[in-house]
């Protein structure tokens, strides 16, 4: 039982985080919501660094980790707001492929590791499939089966959404026997592997949301003065931005839990990452509002950068499981008849 | 990262609970905050350590157990699963023992350490003054050196335990020039010194948990100061760090009354107003995000980390999750929650109106939640001073 990140993993993030800190500035940001040439030539240049293919084995170019150590890569691109598919490449796209196997597994997972190749997941828990218009490989879901179908294949409507970073498409695409990849309990499976590892991902970013968007308000709150003093003097604001900190630091080891379940692959892992998704995502709401009130009517503006944290906070809400559907599958974990829960049952057996 | 127990561990809860199945009373102890509760409860104490779980994080030359801070985890979730009784000493065995470890002579952990394990001498905290409550630097309590003796004048006030103690700890003004934080020690007060009187105070629920405590020309020895002389605040931010960060509220204590709130809730699902539901799963949530955080903290004191501001976030979290699952209970039951349990009528209402009424003092001791939202302000967000 140890409950810490080793060297490595944080060597991993705070390399990401000083990337990221120069390459996706606030104005980069804006520049990449129009920008798909740019979005991939950023995400390449991710690839240098292994996001892609994170969870890509090594034998095919990847890095070979597991989701304890994306979580914090994960958190990294939240506090950056990168609009790039991270989620649905990194985190979901690339072990879904890699657990279907087979010849997908062998086509691809290279050219995703490489950067090369992006991957949207469609999910029932989404009625819009994320990056399907900028992706090269969609897995679809029909029925009780599973496809995989190449852009070519399919045609997309882009559905313009609150954050211009969230590209939200519907598909319209034709299942065949040769695009199936699963069916039955295998297909199930497989989505339910990819909706826990959603939601892992809108965990982790979130957190990353959350923490960057009390930066930005304390940093405004020391330097923004009125009646003659900084306006973080006073105790009305202090108090909600501690209420912020408090939230966000009750919100981190949940996630992390969470990752720790995804990666072994304890029973309890759905309980978890829905858990970790409702802690960290409360928090980055939180932390939104915070942020808005504290800057007052120039946090209302286009031209401030703090809506780009703000918009995405929103956004991560509704990704892979709104509130309702996450706090339902908690419930019925917790109200079930002889429960396992109460001091004692914190952590899995092996 | 590895969130499984070893097999170690396991045996290590193993043997607690077989401990704990043998000896926790099976009937409640009475509160011990009445005369003949604070009796029962030093008896459990004794038996506890005659088993040798009473302090099971400290080392064995001071009544301990050995373990380290993962097992005493252990043995907490353990203790709360078996019911056992409240820690009458908690003042003593959480928050001074910690502090006596960090700054006490070798004299004194050998005087004062064993008998806080055991429980021979109950100790009360002597913090608060009728005029330096959250203001806690406005002390005025003095104790003046006169050759090898303290001589203590003024007063204390809420004095968790007071009224059945044997010992204070506490804060007093050493330096008569001195302001605010400097010239403070921390002194070591035997309740039965002449001169000091002790005037138990009734709690909003009835019992005199608390007391208030008078000095006059009380003379207790100067080898009875902890820490350096005028130097007591930091010895006394020691403490509210243990307090506040880790040692007194553990998580299985909210983890055990969140299984109890989802059992009530079960127990009484037709009629639960709505939003209850939720509620109660969110709680039970933040109990776990609680447990969670907890093993992160001592992860990190184990591979040398310390305490820092950061046990102000916490004492923020626990104590209000805590009024939060007693005001949950007591919507689910009605007006069922507002009657005694003496009561005819009172089924099934568990001890729900007294928890919440304890748990109403939550966000006030061991510094208001107000004073820790200063000090993540100010200590972990770098704003500015707010006064």
């Amino acid at each position: 039982m140890r409950f810490a990140f080793s060297d490595d993993q944080d060597l991993l993030a705070s390399t990401l985080r000083d990337f990221l800190k120069k390459e996706c500035t606030a104005e980069k940001v804006r520049a990449l919501w129009e920008d798909v040439r740019g979005v991939r030539s950023m995400w390449s240049k991710l690839a240098e660094l292994g996001v892609p293919g994170a969870l890509v084995p090594e034998a095919q170019g990847g890095m070979g980790l597991d989701e304890r150590d994306l979580v914090l890569l994960l958190e990294e691109t939240g506090r950056a707001a990168l609009p790039a598919p991270v989620v649905s490449t990194a985190a979901v796209g690339a072990p879904l492929v890699r657990d279907a196997g087979g010849p997908l597994a062998e086509e691809w997972l290279a050219r995703i590791a490489a950067g090369d190749a992006v991957v949207a997941v469609a999910h029932p828990a989404n009625p819009f499939v994320a990056d399907a218009g900028e992706a090269d490989l969609l897995v679809l879901h029909e029925g009780d089966s599973l496809h995989a179908v190449e852009r070519g294949d399919v045609t997309v409507t882009r559905q313009p959404a609150n954050d211009p970073a969230r590209r939200l498409y519907s598909v319209a695409w034709r299942p065949s026997p040769a695009t199936r990849i699963a069916a039955g309990a295998d297909a199930v499976k497989l989505l339910d592997a990819a909706l826990d590892r959603g939601a892992l991902a809108c965990a982790a970013q979130a957190l990353g949301v959350a923490d960057q968007l009390l930066t930005l308000a304390v940093a405004y709150a020391q330097q923004r003065q009125q009646f003659g003093r900084p306006i973080g003097s006073f105790q009305a604001l202090q108090h909600k931005l501690a209420d912020v900190k408090v939230r966000l630091e009750y919100a981190r080891p949940v996630v992390y839990k969470a990752s720790h379940a995804l990666a072994t692959g304890v029973a309890a892992r759905s309980v978890d990452a829905s858990h970790a998704k409702l802690a960290a995502v409360a928090a980055a709401q939180l932390a939104a509002k915070t942020a808005l009130q504290v800057h007052g009517a120039i946090g209302y503006t286009w031209e401030q950068d703090l809506h780009l944290w703000m918009r995405r906070a929103w956004s991560l809400e509704r990704d892979f499981g709104d509130v309702a559907f996450h706090e339902e599958r908690v419930a019925a974990f917790v109200l079930a008849p002889g429960a396992p829960i109460g001091p004692g049952h914190t952590f899995p057996n092996r | 990262m590895d969130l499984f127990y070893t097999p170690a561990q396991d045996a290590f809860r193993a043997e607690a609970r077989a401990w704990l199945a043998a000896n926790v009373p099976a009937t409640p102890l009475r509160s011990f905050d009445t005369a003949d509760g604070a009796r029962d409860h030093r008896e459990w104490e004794r038996r506890l350590n005659a088993g040798g779980w009473a302090m099971v994080p400290w080392p064995v030359e001071y009544g301990g157990r050995g373990a380290n801070l993962l097992e005493w985890l252990i043995f907490e979730e353990e203790y709360y699963r078996a019911g056992a009784p409240k820690r009458i000493n908690q003042n003593g065995i959480f928050l001074l023992g910690p502090t006596i470890m960090e700054f006490g002579t070798p004299e004194q952990k050998a005087r004062f350490l064993p008998k806080i394990a055991s429980s021979e001498e109950v100790w009360a905290q002597g913090w608060s003054e009728p005029n330096a409550g959250s203001d806690m630097a406005a002390i005025t309590s003095t104790a003046r050196v006169e050759g090898d003796s303290f001589v203590l004048r003024g007063q204390k006030t809420w004095a968790s335990r007071g009224a059945f103690a044997d010992w204070l700890f506490g804060l007093f003004r050493t330096d008569p020039a001195s302001e605010r934080h400097k010239g403070l020690t921390f002194v070591l007060v035997p309740l039965d010194a002449p001169g000091v009187t002790v005037r138990p105070i009734a709690q909003l629920d009835g019992e005199t948990g608390f007391a208030e405590v008078f000095f006059d020309d009380a003379r207790v020895p100067i080898a009875n100061q902890l820490g350096e002389r005028n130097k007591g605040w930091n010895v006394a931010m020691a403490t509210a760090g243990f307090e506040r960060g880790l040692m007194l509220r553990s998580p299985a204590r909210f983890q055990s009354t969140a299984r109890k709130l989802v059992e009530l809730y079960r127990a009484n699902e037709a009629s639960a107003p709505r939003g209850c539901r939720e509620d109660v799963v969110r709680c039970w949530m933040d109990a776990e995000a609680y447990a969670l955080d907890t093993v992160r903290t001592v992860s990190r004191l184990l591979a040398g980390g310390r305490i820092g501001f950061e046990a102000s976030l916490n004492k923020i979290f626990w104590s209000e999750l805590d009024v939060r699952m007693h005001e949950t209970a007591l919507r689910i039951l009605g007006h069922r929650g507002d009657l005694q349990p003496e009561a005819p009528a009172a089924t099934g209402v568990g001890d729900w109106l007294d928890g919440w009424l304890f748990s109403l003092s939550g966000p006030i001791y061991a510094g208001t939640n107000e004073i820790q939202r200063n000090v993540i302000a100010e200590r972990i967000l770098g704003l500015p001073r707010s006064f």
